[in-house]
């Protein structure tokens, strides 16, 4: 039997009378890389808050490595081992740094809180983790303040970094960046997954930077799973209309916005319409087009 | 950027970053230090003994021997003026330290335990707005008895909410950054990351707060004073001189009551303009 990275089971979380996650169940295998894909109110980042244990949720088990993280962390024990089992880099790297802590700290103060090392250790694994995000001597005595976007996202990449976790959350981490030094961060972040064998969860709406860091893909629409199964396979052929709309709605050469717009209001009232009738008839079974479509095979 | 050397920009910096170039803060901040300086070296600089009395100069106008003239019992007003910038300036240092950390703390903690501790917190602020700070300064006096601590302790809770409000709502505001939640996801507990990363973050608007309440403060404390129930005659105090020269006053001589009215308004104004430049600094930084 596989051991999962991260397995997510009927996660649900909703805010006053609005479900924002509804029944969302995924697996992430150790060192694969899943994207969640949705376009904003999809729940996609509220789930990814849930993993971490910024947000609680309502119903549903969240276990990573085997161990349950669904309840609120009790005492310093737990909450140490959940550091170190999960971490995330956030979407806007200029709020994303303590504007008075310099590089150097902030990569430190991690490994002060997780291990027992002596200074010198210490300072060996900072200049390692800066190394291993491209970072030299010269950034690592700056403030945030005198660092581009992309350095400090990747100053935030190897503070993630550095609490060893085994799986890495990266919410829309490289959509405030241009777009040249996206795909430098996307390079970086293929390489860490290759040399550590940590497993990455992107949260995203970007399709085209799906296709090349993600093995697995679910999409989120609504607070629900629409699709999931190998990215290759669901960019290729969407089954899901909401899929497909998200594809056609990335621009390129004789993108018309009007027609897709159109196409969105019609799936929202598709879907309601779909959704009502069965749920009143039958409250039982789902109705076909709110059914996740599965393609992913069995481990 | 201006290309001044880094280890000379560190040491300018407190004062640059205070006044910004504004020629009327960096004259309310020379104003301040020459307040404490005097504070400080009173029985230095002063040319009398301010208790000392001068019966031939009693309610005299401005002389060589008296610059401020000397009030009804001939005691010199420069000499007070000067030994009344102590109680006038400690007094409101202590409501301002006991206030600023007492509003942070409950400030904060609202903030960050949001919730039902959050709902007590605040509406316990609200009922403290709600009392006017006078009124329990007077009740507190009738309990610990006149001087300076009754006034103190009561201004201190008066001004807690002012802080606390401030703090709270900031508190609340860099909660939400990411840079919060990623200490959380560390695994650091609150109370570290309030302290270490939170509190740090938020204290220039606070600190902007509290110069802006030292002037209050210092006013209310006079106000004490001359109503008698804060420090007691014959000490030299502002408020208390403002009370004893007002009967002179109708005998013409307006300097006895006149040099503290004036001390006390450049000093709440001195007070003010460096808290406002504080915070209006404080937002030009958020906003790049």
């Amino acid at each position: 039997m596989t051991e999962y990275a991260l397995e997510v089971e009927n996660l649900r979380k909703s805010f006053g009378g609005h479900v924002a996650v509804d029944d969302v169940s995924f697996s992430l295998k150790p060192g694969g890389s899943l994207a969640i894909v949705g376009e904003s109110g999809s729940g996609k980042t509220t789930t990814a808050r849930m993993l971490v244990g910024l947000e609680r949720p309502d119903s549903g088990r969240i276990r990573v490595v085997g161990r349950d993280r669904s309840n609120a962390a009790r005492g310093k024990a737990t909450r140490l081992a959940r550091a170190r089992e999960l971490q995330m880099v956030f979407q806007d790297p200029y709020l994303s740094l303590d504007p008075r802590v310099s590089v150097a700290q902030c990569v430190e103060e991690p490994l002060r809180l997780h291990f027992g090392m002596s200074p010198r250790e210490r300072r060996a694994r900072r200049d390692e983790l800066l190394e291993r995000v491209g970072l030299g001597e010269r950034e690592a005595d700056a403030l945030p303040r005198r660092l581009s976007g992309g350095q400090r996202q990747r100053v935030a990449i190897a503070r993630a970094l550095a609490t060893e976790p085994k799986v890495l959350i990266l919410d829309e981490a490289t959509a405030a960046l241009d777009v040249s030094i996206q795909a430098q961060i996307l390079d970086l972040l293929a390489e860490i997954r290759r040399d550590t064998g940590v497993g990455y969860l992107f949260v995203t709406h970007n399709l085209a930077l799906v296709r090349h860091i993600a093995d697995d893909i679910l999409v989120l629409y609504q607070g629900r799973v629409v699709e999931s199964g190998p990215t290759r396979d669901v960019l290729a052929a969407p089954e899901h209309p909401y899929t497909r709309l998200l594809l056609h709605s990335v621009p390129r050469p004789g993108w018309d916005p009007a027609q897709i717009a159109a196409d969105r209001r019609a799936l929202a009232t598709a879907l309601r319409e779909a959704r009502a009738p069965s749920a009143a008839a039958e409250p039982a079974r789902h109705d076909p087009d709110a059914a996740p479509t599965r393609r992913s095979v069995t481990p | 950027m201006t290309a001044v050397p880094i280890h000379r920009r560190r040491f300018l910096a407190p004062l640059a970053r205070i006044t910004g170039g504004d020629k009327l803060v960096g004259a309310a901040l020379v104003v301040l230090i020459v307040l404490i300086l005097a504070a400080v070296f009173a029985p230095l600089i002063s040319p009398h003994d301010p208790d000392a009395v001068d019966l031939s100069a009693t309610l005299s106008g401005s002389t060589p021997e008296h610059l401020l003239g000397a009030d009804q019992s001939g005691r010199d007003v420069l000499s007070r003026l000067i030994f009344g910038a102590r109680t006038g300036l400690l007094g409101p240092l202590m409501v301002v330290i006991v206030s600023t950390v007492l509003g942070m703390l409950i400030g904060v903690a609202a903030a960050w335990y949001g919730g039902v501790v959050d709902s007590v917190l605040s509406r316990a602020m609200e009922l403290v707005f709600s009392f006017p700070a006078l009124l329990l300064a007077i009740l507190l006096v009738a309990v610990f008895g006149v001087g300076l601590t009754a006034p103190v302790i009561a201004m201190s809770v008066a001004y807690a909410p002012y802080v606390g409000r401030l703090a709270r709502s900031v508190a609340l505001q860099e909660k939400a950054r990411p840079y919060i939640q990623a200490y959380k996801v560390q695994g650091w507990s609150g109370w570290v990351i309030c302290v270490k990363h939170l509190l740090p973050n938020i204290a220039p608007l606070i600190l902007a707060q509290s110069a802006i309440n030292f002037g209050y403060a210092l006013m209310d404390l006079a106000a004490l004073s001359f109503l008698g129930f804060g420090v007691q005659p014959p000490t030299s105090d502002w408020g208390a001189m403002i009370n004893e020269g007002a009967s002179a006053m109708l005998q013409g001589a307006m300097l006895p009551a006149l040099a503290p009215g004036v001390a006390i308004v450049i000093t709440v104004v001195a007070f003010s303009l460096v808290g406002e430049s504080i915070a209006d600094r404080v937002a030009r930084r958020e906003e790049r």
